[in-house]
C-alpha cells in the first residue's frame, strides 16, 4: 500500500496550476485534500506520473454568500463549510450534507471541489450539489466555462473536466422563502459511503401546497440524479404521506442502482425509495416550521 | 533490492508449518509451506518475498515479479466442497475433508421419535477475523559474534514458537531467541506461527543484516488467520413440556486452503461447548474440518463458542416460538443444577473430557436478567412506532478458561529489595503484568508496587506457554501464586535465622521483614539478598539467591459462564439494527482485578457486534477476497459499539487452581452473535439463520416477519 513514483509539483496560484495543467494535464491528477486519490494512489488503483497539489492555492479558498447566491472556492475544506453559520443559516441543505461525509478527520482535510471532481455517485456533496442546481466554474489557460451539475457529471467517477481544466469554483442559489430541505442517507457504519440516500427541498406556496421540489438521488446511478417526474408531480399537491410515498415511487422506478456486497441492486433501489418518502416528509415539515 | 526468495530459493527438504495442539496425523498432508510451491491455494498466499531499502522501493520490485498463473477451479464453501464433484484443494488428498470426529451419547433416532418437537435448520456463521488494529510486524537479525538469531515481534506464544522456527531453521532452541513487544491487539489471531515468520528470519540469516517487516491492512486481511465461518445441519427434539430430549448438529468448519498451527482447535470447541448450560439425554454433534480456497483459519477470541452459541441458543429460541413459552422460561427448564457439579458434559477436547467445575446458571439468569429490567425492556419494545421495530434477545452459554495444561513462574528479590516476577505467561494487552503483580503481592505479602513483572524474552524465562485460551491469570497466575508462596517461605525463614524469631512471629511489610508487635525488629529485603549473595550464602551452606521457581499444572479446563441480554432496535426499510442496550453477567470465580475483567467483556462484546452485524470477509465466485480494505471489511468503531453493562458475579470459585479464578478474556465475544440474532428474531417475529446481520438480510427477515 505504497504509491508508485510520481512528479510533484506545488503551484502557488490557480494561473499557475492552470499552466501545469496545460503541460502535462493528460497525465497529472490534481491533489487537493487527498482522500480519495490518496488511497487510490496506495493501492495503485491510480498512477499518475505527476500530482500537481493545490493545497497552496489560498485563492480558491473561500465561502461567499451574495446576491442571494453562495460561491464556495475549491479548495474549501468540508469542515470550512461545516463551521460556516452563513451556509448553515442560508442552504441548510448543505450543511445537513457536509456533516455526513466521513469523519471528523477526512472533513478536516477534504475539499469541497475534489468531491465534485472525484464524481462518486455515492458522495454526499455532489448530491446536494445536483438538488441545489448548483454551477461548476471551471478554468483552464484557455478561458472559462461554466457547467450545470447534470452536464457537470458525466459518469462514476468522470467529469466533463478536460485535462487542462481546474474545477475553481461552484456556486448555487439560497433557496427561496418557506422552503424547507432534508438530506438522509443510509450507511452501515457512522461515516461510511451510504448505501444510498436522498435529498429533497420543498418550497411551500401560501396554502400550504407544494409550490416547487427538488430530489436528488444518492447511489443510485453512475451520477447523482435528479428525480424530475416525481418533483413535477409533487407541486400543487399536499407533501403527505400519500403523496411523498407517491413521488419516492416514481422517484426510483427508473434507476438501476450498482449492487456489491454491501447490498444488491433491488435492496438499494427499495431503500431509496424510502429514504426518498422519509427526505420529503422531513423537508416538507421543516418547511412548515419556517412559514 | 536486496534479496528476491521464492519456494524454489529455499531449502529443498523445508518442512510445512507444523501444528501445534488439537491434531492428529491425517492433518499433515494439509499443512502450509512459508511459500507456495507450484500450487497456489488461496488469494494471498505468499510467492515471494521482496527485500529492499524501502517499502515503497520493495512494492515496486514486488511488480515486476511475473507469476505464470494457471486458473483452476474454486471450492469456497465448506458443505460444498466434500461433494464428491468438488475440486481437491489438496490435489494427492483423498478429499477436501481434513479431519474431524463425531461426538455422541444416549438414543438420538429414539429421542426424535418421541420428541413433541423437533426444529431443524441450517445456520450459517460468517467468515471474519480477529483483525488487531495493529498489524503483524517482525525485526530478525543474527548476532555475529554469538550467532544467536533474535527474532522481535512474537507475540502470544513466544517459547513454542522458537521451537517451530528452531525445527524449521534446523537450529537448536539455544540459538534461537524470541521477543514479545507490546501488542494493539491479539484476539488470537497475533502471534500464532505464519509464513512470515520463518521468511523474515530466514532472509536475515541469508543476508547477514537485519530484516524487518511489517504487514499492511491489505495484506492483513488476506494473510492472517481468518475464523468463525460455519454450516450447521441442527436439529433440537424436545417434549412436550419443553424438556430437551436431544440436539444433533452435523457441521462444517471452512478452515480454508491450509490447516494452520491450531489444527483441529476450533471446530473441537465447537463441539465441546455445544451443549452449553444444559442437560441433553441424547446428543450427537459431527465434525468436519473442511478445507477450501479460501485464506486459513485459526482462532478468534472464543474460538468455536460464538458460532457454538449463535447455533444452539437460535435453535432453543426457535423451539420457544414454536411452543409458545417464553425462551427464558425454556432454558430454565434445561438447565444443568448447581447441585450436579462437578458436571460431565459427555463432551471432550483433545481427547480430554469436559467436565464443568462449577456453576449456578439459574442464578446468573436471574442476577442478569434483573439487571437488564427485562420487563421494563419489553415494555420498550411495545413502544415501538413506524418503520423502527424493537426486541429482546437472550444467550446463555458455558465458556472454558485455561488450556495448554502448565505454565511456569519465578519470583524473587533483586539487589534492590524489589520483586521480580518472570512468567511464562504473555501480554496480549489484557492487562497480564497487573494481575501477576496482584497475585505476586498477595502471595508474597510485599506491596504491589514494589513488583515488576517480565516475560515473553525466550533468554529471559526459560519456558511457558504464553497467553491464548483465557490461560494467562489461571495457569500463569497460578504459578506466580505457587512461587510467591515458596519465596514468602523461604524469606521468613532467612529472617527467622538472621532475627533469631520464630517465622511464625514475623511478616512481610514494605521494604522489610518485621517482628509482630515489635517492628523495630527487623530486617530489610536488600539485606537479606546480600545475605543470599553466593560468597556469604555459600559460607553458611545456603541455597544462593533469593528466587523460588514453580510450575503449575492442571490437566482440567475451567468453566466460566455468562449470560447476554440484547435490546434492539431495527428500522425494517433500512435494515439498520441499532443496539439500544446490552448486558452482559459473567461468573469468573474470583475477579483478580475486576475492572480488567469488565474491559475484557467490553471489548469482546463489541467485537462480537461485529460479527453479528457488520464483519463479513465476503468472496466473489473466483475466490477473491472482496471485502480486502477497511471501506469493505467492517470493523464496528465507537459508534457502533453499545455501552455494555457488565455485571462479574464471584458466586462459583473453581477448585482447579489455588486462586479460584477462571479466566475473564472471551466471554464478552462469545454470545453477541446468539444475542443480537435472538434479539432481531423478537423484533420482527422472524427467524435470523445466518450471521452477520446485514441490512439486506434484516430486510429480506422484515418481509417475511410480515408475510
Amino acid at each position: 500500500m505504497k504509491p508508485p513514483p510520481f512528479e510533484y509539483d506545488a503551484p502557488r496560484t490557480a494561473e499557475e496550476t492552470t499552466a501545469l495543467l496545460a503541460e502535462h494535464g493528460d497525465e497529472a491528477k490534481i491533489l487537493a485534500g487527498g482522500q480519495s486519490l490518496v488511497p487510490l494512489l496506495n493501492f495503485r488503483l491510480a498512477r499518475p506520473e505527476r500530482l500537481i497539489d493545490i493545497n497552496n492555492v489560498a485563492e480558491l479558498e473561500y465561502l461567499r454568500l451574495e446576491d442571494e447566491s453562495l460561491r464556495i472556492g475549491a479548495l474549501v475544506r468540508h469542515s470550512g463549510l461545516e463551521r460556516s453559520e452563513q451556509v448553515a443559516r442560508a442552504v441548510p441543505l448543505l450543511h445537513e450534507a457536509v456533516r455526513l461525509v466521513g469523519h471528523v478527520q477526512i472533513r478536516n482535510r477534504g475539499t469541497v471541489g475534489g468531491s465534485a471532481a472525484h464524481a462518486d455517485p455515492a458522495a454526499e456533496l455532489p448530491v446536494a450539489f445536483t438538488a441545489l442546481d448548483a454551477v461548476f466554474l471551471v478554468r483552464s489557460s484557455r478561458g472559462e466555462r461554466t457547467l450545470g451539475a447534470s452536464e457537470f457529471f458525466v459518469t462514476h467517477l468522470t467529469t466533463a473536466l478536460e485535462p487542462d481544466e481546474l474545477l475553481v469554483e461552484i456556486s448555487l442559489p439560497v433557496p427561496p422563502a418557506h422552503t424547507g430541505s432534508a438530506f438522509v442517507e443510509f450507511a452501515r457504519r457512522h461515516g461510511d459511503f451510504a448505501l444510498g440516500g436522498a435529498a429533497a427541498l420543498v418550497t411551500l406556496n401560501e396554502e400550504g401546497t407544494c409550490a416547487a421540489a427538488s430530489i436528488a438521488l444518492l447511489a443510485a446511478a453512475p451520477t447523482p440524479l435528479r428525480a424530475a417526474a416525481a418533483e413535477a408531480m409533487l407541486r400543487g399537491r399536499a407533501v403527505d404521506d400519500r403523496s411523498a410515498r407517491e413521488a419516492a415511487a416514481l422517484a426510483v422506478a427508473d434507476i438501476e442502482p450498482t449492487g456489491d456486497i454491501h447490498g444488491s441492486a433491488g435492496y438499494r433501489r427499495d431503500l431509496i425509495e424510502a429514504l426518498v418518502r422519509r427526505a420529503l416528509l422531513t423537508a416538507a415539515s421543516r418547511a412548515k416550521e419556517c412559514t | 533490492m536486496h534479496a528476491v526468495v521464492a519456494a524454489g530459493d529455499l531449502p529443498p527438504d523445508l518442512p510445512a508449518i507444523p501444528t501445534r495442539m488439537f491434531t492428529d496425523g491425517s492433518l499433515d498432508e494439509y499443512l502450509q509451506h512459508p511459500l507456495a510451491r507450484d500450487v497456489v491455494r488461496y488469494a494471498g498466499e505468499p510467492v515471494a518475498v521482496v527485500v529492499a531499502d524501502s517499502r515503497y522501493a520493495a512494492e515496486d520490485a514486488a511488480e515486476l515479479i511475473e507469476v505464470d498463473y494457471e486458473p483452476l477451479p474454486v471450492v469456497l464453501e465448506p458443505d460444498l466442497a466434500l461433494k464428491p464433484e468438488a475440486p481437491r484443494v489438496h490435489e494427492r488428498t483423498a478429499g477436501n475433508r481434513a479431519g474431524g470426529f463425531t461426538i455422541e451419547w444416549g438414543d438420538v433416532e429414539h429421542e426424535l421419535e418421541r420428541a413433541a418437537l423437533v426444529v431443524e435448520r441450517r445456520l450459517h456463521c460468517g467468515r471474519h477475523a480477529a483483525v488487531p488494529l495493529e498489524t503483524r510486524g517482525l525485526v530478525a537479525e543474527v548476532d555475529d559474534l554469538s550467532g544467536v538469531l533474535t527474532v522481535y515481534g512474537a507475540a502470544k506464544i513466544p517459547h513454542v514458537n522458537r521451537g517451530i522456527l528452531a525445527r524449521l531453521l534446523s537450529w537448536p532452541e539455544e540459538q534461537v531467541r524470541l521477543v514479545e513487544m507490546h501488542v494493539g491487539g491479539g484476539f488470537g489471531a497475533r502471534g500464532e506461527f505464519y509464513p512470515e515468520d520463518y521468511l523474515i528470519p530466514y532472509c536475515a540469516i541469508q543476508l547477514g543484516r537485519p530484516v524487518a517487516w511489517s504487514e499492511d491492512r491489505e495484506e492483513h486481511l488476506r494473510a492472517c488467520n481468518h475464523s468463525r465461518e460455519q454450516v450447521h445441519d441442527v436439529v433440537l427434539a424436545l417434549d412436550a413440556d419443553g424438556r430437551f430430549l436431544a440436539l444433533c448438529d452435523r457441521f462444517f468448519n471452512n478452515t480454508g486452503a491450509y490447516i494452520r498451527t491450531h489444527g483441529l482447535v476450533v471446530p473441537a470447541m465447537t463441539a465441546a461447548l455445544l451443549p452449553g448450560p444444559y442437560r441433553w439425554p441424547a446428543f450427537r454433534c459431527e465434525v468436519n474440518q473442511v478445507v477450501t480456497n479460501k485464506t486459513p483459519a485459526g482462532t478468534y477470541r472464543a474460538p468455536g463458542r460464538f458460532e457454538a452459541n449463535f447455533v444452539r441458543e437460535r435453535m432453543i429460541d426457535l423451539a420457544a416460538r414454536e411452543l409458545g413459552l417464553d425462551p427464558i422460561d425454556l432454558r430454565q427448564r434445561n438447565f444443568v443444577e448447581a447441585a450436579d457439579m462437578p458436571f460431565p458434559t459427555g463432551t471432550h477436547t483433545d481427547g480430554h473430557p469436559v467436565v464443568y467445575d462449577s456453576g449456578d446458571y439459574r442464578r446468573l439468569l436471574e442476577l442478569t436478567l434483573g439487571r437488564f429490567d427485562l420487563a421494563a425492556r419489553r415494555r420498550w419494545c411495545e413502544q415501538a412506532e413506524g418503520p423502527r421495530k424493537r426486541g429482546v434477545g437472550t444467550a446463555v452459554f458455558v465458556e472454558k478458561s485455561g488450556i495448554g495444561r502448565w505454565d511456569y513462574a519465578r519470583v524473587e528479590i533483586t539487589s534492590t529489595g524489589m520483586v521480580r516476577v518472570s512468567s511464562g505467561a504473555a501480554s496480549v494487552g489484557q492487562g497480564v503484568d497487573t494481575v501477576l503483580a496482584q497475585i505476586c503481592a498477595d502471595g508474597l505479602g510485599v506491596d504491589y508496587d514494589r513488583i515488576s513483572v517480565v516475560h515473553g524474552d525466550t533468554a529471559v524465562v526459560p519456558d511457558g506457554m504464553g497467553a491464548f485460551g483465557s490461560r494467562a491469570t489461571t495457569l500463569g497466575g497460578s504459578a506466580v501464586l505457587l512461587s510467591a508462596q515458596a519465596l514468602r517461605a523461604r524469606l521468613l525463614d532467612l529472617a527467622s535465622e538472621h532475627l533469631e524469631i520464630s517465622p511464625d512471629d514475623l511478616l512481610i511489610k514494605g521494604d522489610r521483614i518485621v517482628a509482630r508487635g515489635a517492628e523495630g525488629t527487623a530486617v530489610a529485603l536488600a539485606d537479606l539478598y546480600r545475605l543470599a549473595r553466593p560468597a556469604r550464602a555459600l559460607e553458611r551452606d545456603v541455597r544462593p539467591f533469593l528466587s523460588e521457581e514453580a510450575f503449575f499444572v492442571s490437566e482440567d479446563m475451567t468453566f466460566p459462564y455468562g449470560v447476554h441480554f440484547a435490546a434492539v432496535e431495527v428500522d425494517v426499510e433500512t435494515g439498520q439494527v441499532s443496539v439500544a442496550a446490552y448486558t452482559v453477567g459473567y461468573d469468573v470465580g474470583r475477579a483478580i482485578n475486576p475492572t480488567l475483567v469488565e474491559g475484557q467483556i467490553v471489548g469482546g462484546t463489541a467485537q462480537g457486534v461485529g460479527g453479528a452485524l457488520l464483519e463479513e470477509l465476503v468472496y466473489d465466485d473466483e475466490g477473491q477476497l472482496a471485502a480486502g480494505s477497511f471501506v469493505d471489511y467492517l470493523l464496528p468503531t465507537a459508534a457502533e459499539a453499545p455501552a455494555v453493562d457488565v455485571l462479574v458475579t464471584e458466586d462459583e470459585p473453581t477448585f482447579r487452581n489455588p486462586l479460584g479464578a477462571k479466566g475473564a478474556g472471551e466471554g464478552g465475544a462469545a454470545a453477541v452473535g446468539a444475542a443480537l440474532a435472538n434479539a432481531v428474531a423478537n423484533a420482527l417475529r422472524a427467524e435470523p439463520t445466518q450471521l452477520p446481520l446485514t441490512p439486506e438480510r434484516v430486510v429480506r427477515l422484515a418481509r417475511e416477519g410480515e408475510a
